[in-house]
């Protein structure tokens, strides 16, 4: 676990740091691959019951439970700005591909298009969020990581839990 | 070093709790060598934690109180400065405590005048220690003997001159900051101990073991999923139908129960932990005001979840200590009442049906009610015909009202109008109950029902939309279907949907609404009537499935700002639902019911009594099932239609010789044809004739009349009528909305003729209203007053030979008003009678003492009337 604190440290802070391999796990949002920092992963799983909650923000989706335990399910692609998928109709019966994160004592669920694999990538190939970002995304993000066919955009998990951080403008 | 140091605060936290309490107790009690034992040990032990941290400051203090309770427990006698100065020791020690809380390290200070005095009140007792020797030289083993030892080798023996004698006095006479009970008691011989010490008594801790709260909530959470997880499994094995699974299933499922409530327990604390402070406080309280006062308390080991005794503890203080500063009289008052002059507050805990019930009881001046109904009109929170019309019970709820006050003067303690709301409020918000019975000058009763843990609640799984919800129990009230066209339907004003619930509207809020799946069309349903504090409201559910004990979880704090939701739960098949918050849907509904025209049944019940009363039942309308008291009907009759006749809009009937005012209740059709009941009714001179459709029966019951919101016209309130709630007519309503002109030129012509005979002093609307008619129709003259200032008005015009005075209200005021009547001029020929409305032989027997004639119940119209004839001849003799 202390290694874990050390990966979110480094995610979320320093482009540069003292290790040289990172390690993500990768999800999909339509055609982007985005990263997420594993030691901030703790399940992946998939389910297909959900409570909803009405009045809720709309990035919260509802509530799942996972093992005994009460989950807020966040849905990604609405934090990220993009229009829900119809796989993540608020109607609750489809199946939904979910990454449990711990966050500040509460358990949340990124809902996510699919989930890919683990990849260690090298420091070297890590970059900042380019300037020209949606400025959503900027707030988001810590940085691009380039890979050989495509861009793995690393997500800021703290950023992306803290709701009242509004998104678009 | 913080662990430790984390340690040592918990603990020490705790044992001085225990000597604030062990200390006043031993007060009451000098000669309980036990409890000085017990002090000297946890006094000893603090002393010994703080000098192995190396915290020298609390090390001194505490070193310098451990030597006064020594001398104590070595058979000094024990003063009341002394045990003030150690309990000044134990405050200081736990201000130093809270702040080596906070910065972890103690804090700079001086504690000499604290240790000196300490040390001198220690000089002089042990002083006094030595002198008892010299006195029994003979009996060289004293009553004593380990007292006589240490005294004898305690220290360097001084010769105690008469002038050093007099020097201690002196310098341990009670400083000018010392409370009027700080006297020294140096003459006072101390009685040494009634068992000798031994060495085995030494006294063992209880067996328990400090357990952070985080690991009992995780084992909670553990044992939840394993009920979630056996459910699943019971589930398969139904389906298979193997055998072989089911013992050991079974065993499981057992083992997961008995470790559920294992670990439920862990959470219980006994209530004694809320009230550990009380004592200390009530000591304090009653030095500070001249008050004495005992404190009384029951079943401290009645146990409740931690949560739950966090949330009461204020409440609870705030109540006791309200208690003594307003309820308890000072105590020449209190001897003057014919009271002890030792006040007593009560504190009692209990166990019932599932939940926790406390009492606070006093035995002080009781709440003074008239002066509640008239803040509570001078705030503006009723009118004055509403008050008129609550009894006391009803008003003596103001005090639960925010802001309210009744106390003229705020001192430190209480009286800022901050107070009982804050306890309700408290209340409510763990689902509580809470009430008050106040007798004047006798003393109040709050009861606080609670449930035993907020962890675990019982609750209505109810299904809206798509999705199912939990709704506590504890605010469901009771369940009605609706149905489009059935009895109980939905209706609309501008949207928003109401039931009419037994002659009352009742604001309704569609759940799947709030889920934004709004502008269903609801129709078919349940509601559910939900009570939170005296506001009724219906949430209406398009099923309703079962009640289920669920396991309360936290609300996400991403979702804690929803209102209408308290938390979630994890249900038997392991879906998550939500939990309604009634508080929170009430908040919704917000002023729709937030104004007091839907009093709700708990409040209004008006406080009459156990008293069976014959009543009328009849129809009117297609589902109005009405009543009034029988007292009141002059005749039951079926008169052809035909015999109806039209005049200037009005149905009239000739009946008796007389045109009588044919008037529906209700929504009764008056008939074209056949046969039409008919109540008739008569006042005075003036008759009646309500049509109904339908006479139904006559009950006896006991009418425990609620009371209906002020615009409901026609209608004084309902009552439970063979098992149905039932309305029961306002006559007063009925007479004048036909006969207005009438009415008032009957009253001044039966004014001008002859002057009343009879005074009826009532307080409540609807009495007044009852009895004036029953007394008319049997031909007395008769005038009212609501109060006895017009009522002695009433009585200067000399003709006034009897007098009905209501005893339910101020029992005293009505005694003290009878006591002056008979003292005035004509008093011996008046006839008092008292009027209740359950008579019982002790209100006959302080009535009679208060020289009334007669003592009658107030629905006993036979006995009213009976008693009134008994005087007619005599007043003829006289005229």
């Amino acid at each position: 676990m202390r290694l874990d604190q050390t990966d979110r440290g480094l995610a979320a802070a320093a482009p540069v740091g003292a290790f040289d391999s990172l390690d993500y796990v990768t999800v999909m949002i339509g055609d982007q691959t985005l990263g997420l920092p594993i030691g901030r992963v703790h399940d992946v799983f998939i389910t297909n019951r959900i409570t909803l909650v009405p009045r809720a923000p709309s990035e919260i989706v509802g509530l799942l439970n996972l093992r005994g335990r009460v989950v807020t399910a966040i849905c990604l692609r609405r934090r990220l700005g993009r229009p829900a998928t119809a796989r993540q109709d608020r109607e609750g019966k489809t199946e939904l591909v979910a990454v449990g994160i711990d966050h500040e004592g509460e358990a949340y669920a990124l809902i996510v298009d699919a989930v890919g694999e683990v990849m260690r990538l090298d420091q070297s190939t890590f970059e900042t969020t380019p300037v020209h970002l949606d400025r959503n995304w900027a707030a988001l993000t810590t940085g691009v990581h380039r890979l050989d066919d495509r861009l793995l955009v690393i997500l800021d998990v703290d950023a992306i839990l803290r709701l009242d951080l509004q998104a678009a403008a | 070093m913080d662990d430790l140091l984390q340690e040592f605060l918990t603990e020490t936290g705790e044992n001085l709790d225990t000597v604030d309490r062990e200390l006043v107790r031993f007060e009451q009690e000098p000669n309980n060598a036990d409890i000085l034992r017990n002090i000297f040990r946890l006094v000893h032990t603090v002393k010994g934690t703080c000098g192995f941290i190396g915290l020298p400051r609390l090390e001194a203090l505490t070193h310098a109180a451990e030597s006064l309770i020594g001398q104590f427990r070595d058979g000094a006698s024990v003063s009341a400065i002394a045990v003030t100065a150690i309990l000044e020791t134990i405050d200081r020690v736990k201000d130093i405590l809270s702040e080596l809380a906070e910065k972890s390290e103690e804090p700079a200070g001086n504690d000499e005048n604290l240790i000196r005095e300490l040390g001198i009140l220690a000089d002089h007792a042990k002083a006094e220690l030595q002198q008892k020797p010299q006195r029994d030289v003979d009996g060289t083993d004293g009553a004593d003997p380990v007292a006589a030892y240490l005294a004898r080798h305690g220290g360097p023996v001084p010769t105690t001159s008469a002038e050093d004698a007099l020097d201690l006095v002196f310098r341990s006479a009670p400083g000018p900051q010392r409370g009027r009970d700080g006297r020294i008691e140096h003459t006072a011989a101390s009685e040494p101990g009634d068992e000798p010490v031994s060495r085995e008594q030494r006294q063992v801790g209880p067996a328990t073991l400090r357990v952070n709260v985080d690991t009992i909530e995780h084992l909670m959470t553990m044992v939840s999923e394993l009920v979630l997880t056996r459910n699943q499994l019971l589930e398969i094995s139904r389906k298979q139908g193997d055998h072989g699974l089911k013992a050991p299933l079974q065993r499981l499922s057992l083992i997961t129960a008995e470790l559920q409530d294992g670990v439920m327990k862990t959470r219980m604390q006994p209530i004694g932990n809320a009230w550990s402070k009380l004592p200390r406080i009530i000591r304090d309280l009653g030095a500070e005001l001249g008050k004495r006062i005992d404190l009384v308390t029951e079943g401290a080991d009645t146990e409740l979840d931690r949560q739950i005794l966090d949330m009461i503890k204020d409440p609870l203080m705030h109540m006791v200590r309200n208690c003594a500063d307003h309820a308890i009289e000072a105590p020449a008052e209190r001897l003057a009442a014919g009271k002890p002059e030792h006040g007593m507050i009560r504190v009692a805990a209990y166990h019932e049906g599932g939940s926790v019930t406390i009492a606070v009881t006093d035995d002080g001046r009781g709440l003074d009610i008239e002066r509640i109904r008239r803040k509570a009109i001078q705030q503006g929170l009723a009118t004055e015909a509403e008050i008129g019309r609550m009894s006391d019970a009803q008003a003596s709820r103001f005090i639960f009202h925010p802001g309210f006050s009744t106390a003229d003067s705020i001192t430190a303690i209480s009286g800022r109008g901050v107070g009982m709301d804050v306890v309700k409020a408290n209340v409510d918000a763990i689902g509580g109950l809470i009430d008050i019975v106040s007798k004047r000058g006798l003393g109040t009763t709050i009861t606080i029902k609670i449930p035993l843990t907020l962890a675990i609640v019982a609750a209505l799984i109810v299904v809206a939309g798509e999705q199912r919800f939990a709704i506590p129990q504890i605010v469901v009230r009771e369940l009605v279907r609706v149905k489009a066209g059935a009895e109980h339907r939905i209706e609309e004003i501008n949207g928003a949907p109401i039931l009419r619930l037994r002659g009352r509207l009742l604001p309704i809020i569609a759940l799947a609404g709030l889920m934004g799946a709004d502008d269903s069309p609801h129709e078919d349903g349940f509601i559910v009537v939900t009570q939170i504090g005296e506001r009724q409201f219906g949430i209406l559910v398009d099923g309703v499935f079962h009640t289920e004990e669920i396991v309360v979880k936290p609300m996400s704090s991403k979702l804690r700002h929803i209102p209408i939701f308290s938390g979630n739960t994890i249900l038997g098949d392991g879906a998550v639902v939500l939990i309604v918050d009634p508080n929170g849907v009430a908040g919704l509904v917000g002023a729709a019911t937030s104004g007091e025209a839907f009093l709700s049944e708990a409040a209004a019940v008006a406080a009459t009594a156990a008293e069976k009363t014959t009543v009328l039942v009849f129809k009117s309308g297609p589902d109005g099932v009405r009543a009034v008291p029988l007292s009141l009907v002059t005749r039951l009759e079926e008169i052809d239609a035909g015999e109806f006749q039209t005049g200037s809009g009005r149905i009239l009937l000739h009946y008796r010789n007389r045109l009588v005012p044919v008037v529906p209740v209700g929504e009764t059709q008056i008939r074209a044809d056949g046969l039409q009941p008919l109540v008739i009714i008569s006042e005075g001179e003036l008759t009646v004739a309500l049509a109904v459709d339908a006479i139904v029966d006559i009950v006896d019951e006991v009418l425990d009349i609620e009371m209906a919101p002020g615009q409901d016209r026609g209608i004084i309130g309902s009552a439970m009528i063979r098992g149905r709630a039932t309305d029961i007519i306002d006559l007063a309503y009925y007479l004048p909305m036909q006969e207005r002109g009438w009415r008032h030129a009957g009253y001044e012509r039966a004014d001008a003729s002859a002057p009343a005979q009879i005074l009826l002093v009532e307080p409540s609307d609807f009495l007044r209203d009852m009895l004036t008619p029953v007394l008319k129709a049997s031909g007395h003259r008769i005038a009212v007053a609501s109060s006895f200032e017009p009522a002695r008005h009433r009585m200067a015009d000399g003709a006034i030979t009897t007098v009905l005075i209501d005893i339910d209200g101020d029992i005293e005021s009505a005694f003290a008003f009878a006591a002056d009547l008979r003292d005035g001029p004509n008093g011996g020929r008046l006839r008092l009678i008292g009027m209740t409305t359950l008579v019982t032989p002790d209100l006959h027997m302080r009535a009679s003492q208060a020289r009334l004639d007669e003592v009658v119940a107030k629905f006993d119209r036979r006995a009213l009337l009976s008693e009134l004839a008994e005087r007619r001849p005599g007043l003829k003799e006289a005229a």
